[in-house]
């Protein structure tokens, strides 16, 4: 009589496969994974709460921080609530430049985690073209808002600044060329055998259980059910925009990997329209209670000044009221719950972040496949711990 | 508001005797009390005219003024509607509220973090442990009355070699100040614009 015996291995809190600090409680029968207990929170910084102590200026900056490797998508977030809650207009110049970059960080997000879940399971080539497409876009960023990641470039009404003369024409550029290195990087994995060996029918889920399990973004399309906000509940200009979304059919790891890569094809796509459409014209809306005045007025203007002090020692006002705002980052639906009560600052803000609901069913995505696996379905649902633990 | 939306409102309104149903900024809201949440919960899933299917979220709120102090919020998403819902619980310190991650099994850790932060008890949830503060964690961090800098601070001694937990000593403190003006925010350039329209 054989009898088997369940073996348990901490896997974490720091391993290179984690994609950050992330400690799994793994039950092992020989190398079959029964069940995986995800112990979350390891960098857990507070923000909800530090935002119920900062104005509404000073607590979008913290959006950066959740999710890093896309920061300006969370940023979006929040400025949407504030505006919603304030019944403000954003002039359209300001929505296609936050569509533009909304994009370079939906770019951003999926080369990282394609790339670098190519390497967890073995090849490590994608990663260096991938990390070199990466640089440049951080360059726009940096071009934009003097930061390469926590840009805090979105505002309430629009973005901080206009773009520096010539960037337009570099992401031009870029776009152009973008495809290329996106096809190199196929070449490489798309129909590779050993890639395929390791995530096809991976971590395979099916529709009910995704929609069930809270699924959101490319790893609920990679199931086959096309659900993007932006399509069904278009925000700034996006219904403005022809794209597709691409869907998967067969919700494994390497359905997800498709869905990322045709993804990013689309986001050229938008990015190139958005160049093309892009009016001029202000970038913020110029209500003084709301967006900081120019800098040449307040060499001329007394009220200027005024409003300059107040803006950025009190802040604005947000009338009272609560309101759910969410936009499809690039990792799922990420949304912002904010509850105003009429003073300068947030009385409660809830982040729900697309990560915390996919980790949460890591259990289901394992259960029955080897340890090995593992990283590759971690990898694959695109864990990033700012979010997740927030 | 969209027409479906407005047809899942008289839905619930005929089944699930809300409290109160609002729909600010074209987002549908409904308060009930706690005992009511499977069954509306249950209904608002397979409804037709719901179908709600997905839980994106629960948040806590605390309102330490009031006397039942925390309000418990659900967000929900039908994907055939494409429209969103929010189900609003108020609850007082020493309540509970029956779980609903039988019904809907992601709402298993949105629960966990709700406990976590508040304290708020979920009755009958499989597995209620804290979720995103440390281990041996004292205290609901998100409650008005728990301070920003925390009770414990944690430092790496190097006599003892061990971590130790100490009562947090801030060389400055927090400077929070009054920033809140007294007079009221002006309005009339809205309502004259409003006005002028």
């Amino acid at each position: 009589m054989s009898s088997s015996k369940t073996v348990t291995v901490n896997f974490g809190p720091v391993h290179p496969a984690a994609h950050g600090v992330l400690r799994l409680i793994l039950d092992l029968d020989g190398e079959i994974v029964e069940r995986a207990d995800p112990h979350i929170g390891l960098l857990h910084r507070g923000t909800e709460k530090l935002i119920e102590h900062k104005t509404y200026l000073q607590a979008l900056p913290y959006f950066d921080r959740l999710d890093y490797v896309a920061p300006m998508n969370q940023e979006h977030a929040f400025a949407l609530a504030i505006e919603k809650l304030l019944d403000v207009e954003v002039p359209e110049r300001g929505q296609y430049i936050r569509v533009l970059f909304s994009e370079i960080g939906r770019l951003l997000s999926h080369l990282l985690n394609v790339t670098t879940t190519a390497m967890d399971v073995g090849a490590m080539t994608p990663i260096t073209w991938g990390f070199d497409e990466r640089e440049k876009l951080l360059d726009f960023y940096e071009e934009v808002s003097g930061s390469r990641f926590h840009a805090a470039y979105f505002r309430a009404g629009g973005v901080h600044q206009d773009l520096p003369d010539g960037l337009t024409d570099k992401i031009f550029d870029f776009c152009n060329n973008f495809p290329k290195a996106l096809d190199d990087i196929e070449s490489l994995l798309t129909e590779n055998r050993i890639f395929k060996q390791r995530n096809v029918n991976i971590g395979k889920v099916s529709k009910e259980d995704a929609v069930d399990r809270g699924f959101s973004g490319f790893v609920l399309r990679a199931c086959g059910i096309p659900w993007d906000l932006r399509k069904s509940q278009p925000y700034d200009c996006y219904d403005k925009l022809d794209f597709k979304i691409p869907v998967g059919s067969n919700g494994d790891c390497y359905d997800r990997y498709l869905c990322q890569i045709d993804e990013m094809r689309e986001s050229i796509k938008i990015m190139l329209q958005c160049l093309d459409k892009m009016p001029t014209g202000e970038v913020i809306n110029r209500d003084s209670k709301i967006a900081a005045p120019k800098r040449m007025d307040m060499k001329n203007s007394m009220e200027s000044i005024i409003h300059h002090f107040k803006f950025f020692t009190e802040g604005f006002h947000v009338p009272e009221g609560e309101i759910y705002t969410a936009v499809e980052a690039p990792k799922g639906e990420f949304g912002v719950y904010l509850i105003a009560d009429g003073t300068s600052r947030p009385y409660r803000c809830k982040i729900r972040a697309p990560g915390f609901a996919h980790l949460q069913a890591f259990d289901l995505l394992s259960k029955g496949h080897l340890l090995a696996d593992v990283p590759a379905i971690l990898g694959s649902i695109a864990i990033v711990f700012g979010e997740v633990d927030r | 508001m969209s027409k479906i939306t407005e047809v899942a409102k008289e839905a619930i309104k005929k089944n699930c005797n809300p409290i109160e149903i609002s729909d600010d900024f074209n987002q549908l809201q409904i308060s009930i009390s706690a005992d009511q949440i499977l069954d509306v919960v249950d209904f608002i899933k397979n409804d037709e005219a719901c179908e709600f299917r997905q839980i994106t979220d629960i948040a806590g709120v605390d309102f330490p003024d009031r006397q039942k102090r925390f309000d418990v919020i659900y967000h929900f998403l039908s994907f055939k509607h494409n429209s969103r819902l929010r189900i609003k619980i108020i609850i007082g310190e020493d309540e509970s509220i029956p779980s609903i991650t039988s019904i809907f099994p992601a709402a298993n850790w949105f629960e966990r973090e709700a406990f976590d932060m508040y304290g708020i008890q979920f009755r009958d949830h499989p597995d209620l442990r804290r979720i995103l503060t440390d281990y041996g964690f004292e205290g609901y961090p998100l409650r008005k009355d728990f301070p920003l800098s925390g009770n414990v601070e944690i430092r790496y001694d190097e006599i003892d070699k061990k971590i130790v937990h100490e009562p947090v000593n801030l060389q400055q403190d927090f400077r929070s100040f009054d920033i809140q003006s007294p007079w009221e925010r002006t309005n009339y350039l809205k309502e004259d614009k409003k006005n002028n329209e």
